[in-house]
């Protein structure tokens, strides 16, 4: 099972905290990979806020295929980021020719370009880049938007995290999220490993979706060609999230709703916005997970989330103290990567629950999707 | 001048020529009668026969040999009279003494067809063997990655929607606050939930008043006190007026077929309707028979059909092979969803229903592109009907399975298969295996299912079988009193007991759908197009339905 260490924080944090916490949950994951995201970054990123950044793996060759097809599109490197690799006789990971993190200049015609022609044109060039380098695997591309930043490797994370110099030269962010586990239930593929980013919307999961294929299908029918991939049966969680949010338009919290509807009109009766429901549940029917899934999301405007199946629930804790959240797969995550918190208040969401922390993690807002009620729990 | 006894029979079929043989033992016959006078075709009749007795009559033994002339049962060769293999002399036997036995080697084919008349029948295909829908098995079992539900203890939701579901990016919803609440958009296709069983077409005039009320009675017990939702076609010919005016319609389906049967009244009576019915479902092809119209024959026509369906008594009542004022499907069947739209203010679903055929996708893509079209139900060539040609049952029509997958295939690449249900129908719980046959097809792509030969085998006990058992259900003797309208048969169908079968049957399969979902890890919602789930052991087949191969 894969164990998720996610951080929230007013303050800037190295991905170490995040993949320490992973460690104390070991016992849980085979240590098979890492999976990060950081958003809202810091250091030397602290002003590069408004310049897409490219993270791929590639091999030489495919370096150079980027820096073509990046040339050619009119991107011009701003800023190039390199790890300090650091391999050693006792770890088992396989070093791959360049890890890329390249924050680029927007190509001359799109600098006064709206949000969402930037938007378009940033996940084209994703797309087109991961088709570039798909046959033979050269470029594998995770994620190219302003302020974010996706490493993934295959190995124990902690030594990933220190393969990568992580410990020294940590790229610093506000939000993190840490995923301690490759696909290994199949054949390993870095495309397979959590988290899954799409938009400034990312997720990452615990459990199997035993969904995935009619969630899959239905994804792909929406005529949204950056809805493609699917190596793991979590990535629906990003797409659906991105597709309701941005496609739908719907406010975060219905996320709850569209992947664990209300079953019953009586269940309905609770909430005043009962007449959408009754519509969501029926349009929406094909994007009803089944679970076992613990998510936990990131939205567009950085708040992030955890939410489970309606029935098998997977374990999750969010917790913490003013200005430093996190959400964890297990208790012991929780008291790594946030000393000093107080337990009572932990919330361990169950099947009518959303937990939601805003950018700067003063609180912890409980939404209840049964009668739509949210109760705040105040961090000291 | 003659000999008495010819031995030129050329021209006679015997016995071995017949599909069913009656075995009958002399010893244990008691002469009562009831056999023969219960045959529905008179393939049997009392008879005499000649025997070899030995006798001892005195005070002394002294067996003597004498001939006498016995009492027999004796089996016709006439071919309008053959045993039709249904039992129920077996069934009327108080001693066990009669019995028919199927006959492999019976050459009924090559007579059936006397007088120039091509062999007509009721039932179903005559194919025995085990149907695709059957030999699909589930094999994706959650084990320790994602673990199994618990179908007794865990909470399922096994239902689906009849009814044009409106893509997301299409529903009439805004953001207030941070509520979505109606934009006030007026019409929103109308969409029922439903049990994704539902019992298809059988007509008033084709079952029997008391067959037709026991589905009914069961199918109303089982919305209002079991609070499963099942429904049921009327099939062509309308239903009884006062349920048309009852608070029970709603758990009916209105059929509309070739020739209108039942419209007049049904139109006249929606003034005074409690309530909508459930939806209405336009009959343009029937899996058993494709292309092929409905008869519904003089002998049954009685006072009670005829008025019914508004028409003379004892008239042959037929139904077109095509609805005689449809030629274009863009524009005709386009119209006729409309207006039957119209007759309920758009708020009872209309969607058609066709036989099994390669031109499928073609009238698929036509309905996806009608905002009213409610659904679409393909009926494959398992389905069965009261009356048809052999020829017709036998050979026109398409398997279900690769035709019901070929239209949720093309729905996906078009992003609707949840906008335009597709409903399948044709062989399910061919051997018996309802809830099975039914969630195969369920993730192949259909929303739902409908049962018909099922229900009457399991409900009311018919008879018939994929060997030619019986199937005269054209002939309104049904010794089961379940497709015929004299009174003397179907008082023996006792409807509370039909009604009871009914409620078991759903109340079953709805459990037993339950054990498939749950290990399948699926509860929250019908497992519909969950291909990754089903594996035959054929690879063509697993090629052609897109799913997996398991040997």
């Amino acid at each position: 099972m894969c164990r998720l260490s996610a951080l929230i924080s007013a303050d800037y944090m190295s991905p170490m905290e995040p993949i320490l916490a992973l460690e104390t949950m070991k016992e849980g994951h085979d240590g098979s990979g890492l999976g990060l995201i950081m958003r809202d970054l810091g250091g030397e990123f602290e002003g590069l806020k408004d310049y897409p950044i490219l993270s791929a793996i590639t091999s030489e060759d495919g370096y150079h295929t980027v820096q073509e097809y990046m040339e050619s599109r009119g991107f011009r490197v701003k800023y190039n980021w390199e790890p300090t690799i650091k391999l050693t006789p006792a770890m088992s990971i396989e070093k791959r020719d360049r890890y890329n993190v390249i924050a680029y200049e927007y190509p001359p015609e799109f600098v006064e370009a709206t949000e969402d022609q930037k938007a378009e044109l940033l996940t084209a060039t994703r797309l087109q880049l991961r088709a570039l380098g798909e046959a033979d695997q050269s470029i594998y591309v995770f994620s190219f938007w302003p302020d974010v930043v996706t490493l993934k490797e295959v190995g124990d994370p902690l030594e990933v995290g220190e393969f990568f110099g992580l410990d020294k030269n940590p790229i610093l962010a506000k939000t993190i999220f840490s995923q301690g586990r490759q696909n290994t239930n199949y054949a390993i593929n870095l495309y397979a490993c959590h988290p899954f980013f799409i938009q400034g919307c990312f997720t990452m999961t615990n459990g199997e979706n035993t969904a995935f294929v009619p969630i899959r299908e239905y994804l792909t029918g929406r005529g949204n060609p950056a809805y493609v991939g699917y190596n793991s049966d979590s990535e629906v969680f990003a797409h659906i999230l991105h597709y309701m949010r941005k496609g739908l338009g719907y406010p975060l919290r219905y996320y709850k709703d569209v992947i664990t509807p209300l079953s019953s009109e009586s269940e309905f009766e609770g909430r005043r916005d009962a007449e959408a429901l009754r519509l969501m549940k029926r349009s929406l029917r094909m994007l009803t997970i089944d679970g076992p899934n613990c998510v936990i999301g990131c939205d567009m405007d950085g708040s992030m989330f955890m939410a489970q199946d309606a029935k098998k629930l997977r374990p999750g804790v969010v917790g913490g103290v003013k200005g430093r959240v996190g959400f964890m797969s297990e208790v012991c995550g929780l008291a790594s990567a946030v000393p000093g918190r107080d337990a009572e208040k932990d919330v361990f969401p169950m099947k009518y629950d959303m937990a939601i922390v805003k950018p700067g993690a003063q609180e912890i807002e409980v939404w209840n999707q049964l009668d739509g009620s949210t109760s705040t729990i105040s961090l000291a | 001048m003659e000999s008495t006894g010819r031995l030129d029979v050329n021209h006679q079929l015997g016995l071995n020529d017949l599909p069913y043989i009656i075995r009958w033992e002399d010893s244990r016959c008691t002469r009562c009668g009831r056999c023969t006078s219960v045959c529905p075709v008179a393939a049997i009749e009392p008879g005499v026969y000649e025997r070899r007795v030995v006798e001892s009559t005195g005070a002394t033994p002294l067996p003597t040999t004498v001939r006498k002339v016995s009492s027999c049962v004796k089996q016709s060769t006439d071919v309008m009279r053959r045993c039709i293999g249904c039992a129920t002399c077996r069934n009327v036997c108080p001693n066990d003494a009669i019995a028919p036995t199927f006959n492999p080697a019976n050459k009924f084919n090559w007579h059936a067809n006397q007088g120039g008349e091509p062999y007509k029948r009721g039932g179903r295909r005559n194919d025995n063997n085990v149907s695709i829908l059957d030999r699909i098995k589930f094999t994706r079992i959650s084990m320790l990655t994602d673990p199994a539900l618990d179908a007794g203890r865990h909470e399922f939701r096994v239902r689906t929607y009849l009814g044009r579901n409106l893509p997301p990016e299409n529903l009439p919803l805004k953001v207030v606050g941070n509520d979505l609440v109606p934009d006030g958009t007026p019409f929103i296709p109308p969409v029922r939930e439903i049990f994704p069983i539902r019992i298809g077409g059988m007509s008033v005039g084709a079952l029997s008043p008391h067959m037709w009320e026991g589905l009914a009675m069961g199918v109303a017990y089982l919305n209002e006190v079991k609070g499963i939702p099942v429904v049921m076609c009327t099939g062509e010919g309308g239903m009884p007026p006062r349920l048309l005016k009852s608070p029970f319609l709603k758990y009916f389906i209105l059929q509309i077929a070739s020739g209108y049967f039942g419209w007049d009244e049904i139109v006249h009576a929606i003034p005074h309707m409690q309530c909508d019915p459930a939806a209405i479902e336009i009959k343009y092809g029937q899996g058993a028979k494709p292309g092929d119209g409905g008869l519904l024959m003089a002998s049954k026509v009685l006072q009670n059909i005829a008025k019914i369906r508004g028409v003379p008594m004892f008239v042959d009542l037929a139904s077109p092979p095509t609805h005689q004022t449809k030629y274009s499907i863009e524009e005709a069947v386009a119209k006729m969803i409309t207006s039957m739209s119209m007759a309920w203010g758009f708020r009872v679903p209309v969607y058609p229903k066709i036989s099994g055929t390669k031109t499928a996708l073609a009238v698929l893509n036509n309905l996806a592109r009608n905002p009213f079209a409610a659904a679409l139900t393909i009926d494959g060539e398992d389905g069965g009907t009261g009356a048809a040609y052999n020829v017709s049952l036998d050979k026109m029509g398409h398997p279900i399975a690769s035709n019901l997958r070929e239209c949720y295939l093309n729905l996906v690449k078009i992003g609707k298969q949840n906008e335009l249900p597709l409903f399948a129908a044709g062989g399910v719980g061919k051997r018996g295996n309802l809830a099975a046959n039914a969630a195969a097809l369920m993730m192949l792509g259909a929303s739902g299912t409908d049962c018909g030969k099922y229900i009457m085998q399991a409900a009311a006990g018919c008879l018939g079988d994929e060997q030619n058992r019986c199937n005269i259900c054209n002939t309104g003797k049904c010794p089961r009193g379940i497709t015929t309208q004299d009174p003397k048969l179907f008082r023996r169908l006792d409807p509370d007991k039909v009604a009871q079968r009914v409620v078991d049957v759903f109340v079953s399969a709805d459990k037993e759908l339950k054990k498939i979902f749950a290990p399948l890890g699926r509860s929250t919602e019908l497992p519909i197009g969950m291909s990754d789930g089903l594996s035959i052991d054929d690879k063509a087949v697993a090629e052609r339905l897109e799913i997996n191969y398991a040997c």
